[in-house]
């Protein structure tokens, strides 16, 4: 298990603030562009983190122009520049997939205090 | 087969490259191996390596196997494997093998003895197709036909359900990621035959694609 740890320890990013489901997020994400390196955010609830280890991910879902978009991040990845959480969800559950049917006012997250 | 080394099988995990894309890799022990013995056409009929992987403590070889290791001057191993490499001769009992033989970015082949399956069906062991499992069918996992009407039999050799698994296995053309000689290193991307802690062989690849 040592050497497995040894090459993981190499890519874990501990730079990352610690974030869990509800939670409003800003991830800053590499595009490469025609050779171009730039950097697009993308806002919106975490709704899932999965796996663990090298292997996890998190799912990000933002409404826009009427239209859901969920996107899933590998926690680990070099391609994410920084996180930055917006407002802490307080929320009953760790998969808020139910987020999916609402729409609105209904979607709104009450605030962790 | 110029240059191969044993190793065991660690794990598998992922890591990424330079573009940030994930690649499923297998940890691997891969040495140190020392040669124990060579093998030269006039002595033996052929030229070859026998290398040892692992080290023992003496008391735990029996005597035979002391005797053979005494004689070559080499520390008991648990492992003994032939190499028939064609610059065998350059090698001397006791030198050092390590990771470091190979390179990130080349092919190796790496054979071992796959995970075994038990007694499995013909669909499993052997890609069959199945029956279908609903609309009152009461054939689901069956073996279906066993060749045309015409011959009355069955031909020999027709592949029928049995043990799977368990058998030497080799994996051709895997990438290696990265070698470090110091830790023993080897990382490969793609996966290797047999559970974790299995014994394996790296060797050089065969056949590289062109």
């Amino acid at each position: 298990m040592d050497l497995i740890q040894e090459v993981e320890n190499r890519y874990i990013r501990e730079d990352l603030p610690s974030f869990s489901s509800g939670d409003r997020v800003r991830v800053n994400v590499k595009v490469v562009e025609g050779g171009r390196e730039r950097t697009q955010a993308f806002e919106g609830i975490v709704i899932r983190r999965r796996g663990g280890g090298m292997k996890e991910t998190f799912t990000v879902r933002r409404v826009s122009y009427g239209i859901g978009i969920e996107r899933t991040f590998p926690l680990h990845s070099p391609g994410i520049q920084s996180i930055k959480v917006i407002k802490r969800g307080a929320v009953r559950r760790s998969r808020l997939y139910f987020l999916r049917k609402l729409e609105g006012k209904k979607t709104r997250i009450k605030e962790k205090r | 087969m110029k240059k191969a080394i044993l190793a065991r099988k660690v794990g598998m995990t992922q890591i990424y490259d330079e573009e940030g894309r994930v690649v499923p890799v297998t940890v691997l022990k891969a040495g140190p191996c020392k040669v124990v013995q060579k093998k030269t056409p006039k002595n033996d009929g052929y030229q070859a390596l026998q290398v040892g992987f692992e080290e023992l403590k003496p008391r735990k070889v029996n005597r035979p196997l002391q005797g053979h290791f005494q004689k070559w001057g080499a520390t008991p191993y648990r492992y003994l494997k032939e190499f028939k490499l064609e610059e065998a001769e350059q090698y001397q009992p006791g030198d050092e093998i390590t990771a470091d033989l190979f390179k990130a970015g080349e092919k190796v082949d790496i054979n071992g003895v796959s995970r075994g399956k038990g007694f499995a069906g013909s669909i499993k062991r052997h890609g069959y197709s199945t029956g279908p499992k609903t609309h009152g069918s009461h054939y689901h996992r069956g073996s279906g036909s066993m060749g045309n009407m015409d011959a009355s039999r069955v031909f020999k050799g027709r592949p029928l359900p049995g043990r799977m698994g368990g058998r030497s296995t080799t994996v051709l053309n895997l990438k290696v990621v990265e070698a470090d000689g110091e830790k023993g290193l080897l990382l490969v991307k793609g996966s290797v035959p047999g559970p974790r802690g299995s014994v394996l062989e790296v060797r050089e690849a065969a056949k590289v694609p062109q």
